[in-house]
């Protein structure tokens, strides 16, 4: 196996404004992270050898894409992972391009939640028995904060000012980013006296829910020279698909050993031994302030169980060791789903690129993306690395 | 001879009373929570009447209701398949009259007596709505009774058996009413009740030779207490020989009113005791019992009296009219409309759905749940055997309390549990104050409705705390 290290590189990238785009439909939302990313690369659509759409709920088909892009019958796969959809998307590109099939490709994520009427996620599952309980995302992962607390024994003041400290560093980023859904400073007694949503999950503890889209587009790294000085490498990408949590009694549900796995598959390809030293930056998908914390420790950042050390240290702020959702993260970026991990690539490539404005960070080479898709339990998780050339 | 080797109850966790604000009466009464109807409670006193039986030995089932939540569909087959019975055994619903209990009782004492089945298993049912703030929501209870009948092992041998057959419009509910009609309370009393029952009570002492002196319980039917006190009195009663009716404790639970009465008679008998329990609905069924020595070794799990003992009194009668969808309310959180859940998958998954089976691998003896066909820890594929959960004791592992997940029952208890055999469950709460709930306490399974959709009932299984009265006897 030789791995996708060096082997593709990033020449464009887009990215929409997230949040509730009223006024776009989700073609809409197409065209205006593509265009973005055609003009970054310096190609148009007729360069477009062959296509990647990840979205979960927006539509069913490739053809969407060619709708919205009139691209020229090329090849497109409508591809759908949980959370995880869009770096699956990305992951799918970066394999065809390794492989020698195509020259140039892209990869879009688009989510167009704000259509449905209501206020959280409003994604039907297929019909069934219809026996399982009705477990919103909150309720999940705070299946998971719980178990944390009482685990390592944290009082629950202390450990709801931990995930607060989280969400409110999340904000602070977010008010540098542009194109994230909030952009307001939060204090976390703010996060932490907001309304419960639930238990011991408050309001602020929640990511937003959003319209968005994102795309990339994908080469080889000669022909990415041809492009521009500062493509982008991809140095590794693990993808891990389990669902055997809840089967299993002796699984603790403070940590999730789908994240433990693609990391430790992305950092062997990238020969990454010790990620707290060597990573620049790290864009993770902190739908919750639970899952940021538990995704420090199973990533490498932090020891088990003293993530919260950490976060009270500001490791992960911009300023520390290893920053953290420097755009804001799911939190204040916005989470449309099938969008958000090309979304965290876009804010992983504009820093290698020095390019992240107020919030740029002192000359990354290394940077982390972190997609979780599911529930604690049963999860699709990808990570990818991503390097500046050499 | 045939008779009741066996018996239990259920009576709903919840009460109105007089701390309830909003409830405009002194008395008790209990109240089904928002995700019990009569099927579920039901299963509820089979439960506590199975306890120590063998479940493979139940020859027959009888429900019997006068609130059965399908109009067109067995409601019997439904709790046979949560009792997790043999499939080989003749299920029957009997219905619409409040009498309902003590005909299926009947009916199976004469199967027994006949031959045609060994074991069967009786349980009445009933969760009747009066409207809103009157006198038939105000005496109402919610409640069930399952008694076994056998011609082995007996408690309570049969003694005799009157009826009266008569068409009477006194309270009525027609296809489609919500709520219990009456006529004029006078005539209802003068001429039904107290006529009928007058009829079938000396009617009964006629045939069989005995007289009031001789019964030692009277379970009687009555729609109040007053009522109650008259008709003993009328009927040539003492006082004292009236069993209890739980008036201010629990209410007349319908259909299984007379039959909860003469459980509470059993659960407080001695040898050689005769039991008499007379119903009443378009006529009466007057049924004696006598017991035997072996009442004493008899108790159900919790019985009657356990699970009056276990009431927790609502804060409000808001809370009530909620669950009974008689205040209707916009949800706290919208969400998308239910769909309908697929009828072929429920019948597919009707063993560890409604049976509630896991399975264990019969490799590595790892259990788990819902059943897979490839083990999660030795990945041997086809090679487990089913494990039935419903009545297995388990811990609350972790849980979460969501405020926006769309129930009555706001915050939703969402607990992950672990079973005392293995195996692990995500599911929901139920019966639960939001203080219980909490990491490590102990659970039992009981069988609820989910929703209503497409005008499917969707049972299933939630956890709840694991009643103390009940922690003396095994599950």
């Amino acid at each position: 196996m030789s791995g996708i290290k060096d082997r593709v590189a990033v020449i464009g990238m887009g990215c929409t404004k997230f949040g509730e785009r009223w006024d776009s439909s989700a073609a809409d939302l197409i065209v205006e992270a593509a265009y973005e990313a055609y003009e970054d690369a310096g190609i148009d659509g007729k360069d477009i050898q062959a296509a990647w759409l990840g979205t979960v709920a927006s539509f069913r088909t490739g053809q969407p894409l060619a709708a919205a892009l009139k691209l020229d019958y090329i090849p497109i796969t409508r591809i759908e992972n949980a959370c995880a959809t869009a770096t699956d998307a990305f992951r799918n590109a970066c394999y065809a391009v390794a492989a020698g099939i195509y020259d140039i490709v892209l990869a879009v994520g688009v989510e167009k939640l704000k259509d449905s009427g209501f206020s959280g996620l409003a994604v039907a599952e297929p019909a069934g028995a219809d026996v399982t309980p009705p477990v919103p995302p909150p309720s999940q992962f705070a299946l998971a904060a719980t178990r944390y607390f009482h685990q390592y024994g944290i009082p629950y003041e202390e450990g709801k000012m931990t995930l607060a400290q989280i969400a409110s560093k999340n904000h602070h980023n977010g008010t540098m980013s542009p194109k994230a859904h909030f952009q307001r400073e939060v204090s976390a007694e703010q996060v932490a006296n907001a309304p419960m949503v639930a238990w011991p999950l408050g309001l602020f503890d929640c990511c937003g829910v959003s319209d968005g889209a994102a795309a990339a587009i994908i080469t080889t790294p000669e022909i990415a020279k041809t492009f521009r000085d500062d493509y982008i490498l991809v140095k590794g990408i693990g993808l891990a698909v389990g669902a055997y949590g809840v089967l299993r009694n002796d699984w603790d549900f403070t940590h999730f050993p789908e994240s433990v796995r693609a990391s430790q598959a992305a950092y062997q390809e990238a020969g990454i031994s010790n990620p707290r030293q060597e990573i620049d930056l790290a864009i993770v998908h902190d739908c919750f302030t639970i899952t940021e914390l538990i995704i420090y420790e199973d990533l490498g950042f932090s020891p088990r169980g003293r993530g919260s050390e950490d976060v009270a240290a500001g490791t992960f702020s911009l300023e520390g060791d290893l920053p953290v959702n420097t755009d804001g993260g799911l939190k204040c970026f916005g989470h449309p789903i099938g969008a958000s991990g090309i979304r965290m690539i876009y804010e992983v490539y504009k820093q290698l690129q020095g390019k992240a404005e107020g919030r740029q960070l002192k000359d990354p080479t290394l940077g982390l993306t972190h997609n979780l898709g599911g529930r604690p339990g049963s999860f699709t998780c990808s990570v990818a690395l991503f390097g500046t050339r050499d | 001879m045939a008779g009741i080797s066996a018996f239990g109850a259920y009576v709903p966790r919840y009460r109105l009373g007089a701390e309830t604000h909003g409830w405009d009466s002194a008395g008790q009464r209990s109240v089904a929570n928002f995700d019990e109807d009569s099927v579920t409670m039901a299963v509820a006193a089979c439960t506590d009447c199975l306890s120590g039986h063998d479940r493979q030995e139940i020859d027959g089932l009888l429900f019997a209701t006068t609130t059965p939540p399908y109009a067109e569909k067995q409601c019997a087959s439904i709790i046979a398949t949560a009792l997790d019975l043999r499939r080989d055994i003749f299920t029957a619903d009997i219905t619409d009259v409040l009498r309902a209990g003590t005909t299926a009782l009947k009916s199976a004492l004469d199967s027994v007596a006949a031959g045609s089945a060994k074991r069967v298993l009786v349980v009445a049912s009933d969760s009747r709505q009066g409207a809103p703030k009157g006198e038939a929501e105000r005496n109402s209870g919610d409640g069930a009774v399952a008694f076994i009948v056998s011609d082995e092992d007996v408690i309570a041998e049969q003694a005799g058996f009157y009826a009266i057959s008569e068409n009477m419009l006194d309270t009525w509910r027609s296809a489609g009413d919500r709520f219990v009609r009456s006529w004029e309370d006078r005539f209802a009393i003068e001429e039904g009740l107290e006529r009928i029952l007058g009829e079938a009570v000396s009617g009964f002492m006629d045939k069989e030779g005995l007289s009031v002196k001789d019964v030692s319980r009277l379970a009687l039917y009555a729609p109040d207490a007053r009522r109650h006190g008259q008709l003993v009195r009328q009927l040539g009663f003492q006082p004292e020989q009236a069993q209890d009716p739980l008036f201010g404790r629990m209410g007349n639970t319908g259909a299984a009113f007379a039959l909860m009465l003469l459980a509470g008679a059993l659960e407080d008998g001695s040898p050689d005791q005769l039991l008499l329990t007379v119903s009443y609905g378009d006529g009466s069924d007057v049924l004696g019992f006598r017991t035997t020595s072996k009442i004493q070794d008899c108790r159900p799990r919790c019985g009657v009296s356990g699970y009056l003992d276990l009431g927790q009194m609502l804060d409000s009668y808001e809370t009530y009219a909620k669950w009974r969808d008689v205040w209707l309310t916009d949800s706290s959180s919208r969400r998308p409309q239910a769909q309908s859940p697929s009828v072929t998958a429920l019948w597919r998954e009707g063993d560890q759905n409604i049976r509630f089976y896991g399975s264990v691998c019969n490799q590595c003896k790892y259990v788990q749940y819902p059943p897979q066909r490839v083990c999660v820890e030795c990945q041997t594929r086809d090679d487990s055997t089913p494990i039935r959960l419903s009545d297995q004791p388990g811990t609350v592992f972790t849980f979460s309390l969501d405020y926006l997940a769309g129930t009555v029952d706001t915050p939703l208890a969402i607990v992950v549990v672990d079973f005392e055999i293995g195996g692990r469950l995500l599911c929901m709460m139920t019966d639960r104050e939001v203080s219980e709930v909490q990491i490590g306490i102990p659970v039992e399974m009981s069988f609820r409705k989910l929703r209503v959709v497409n005008g499917i009932h969707n049972y299933y299984w939630k956890a709840l705390p694991r009643r103390q009265a009940a922690s003396s006897k095994a599950l």
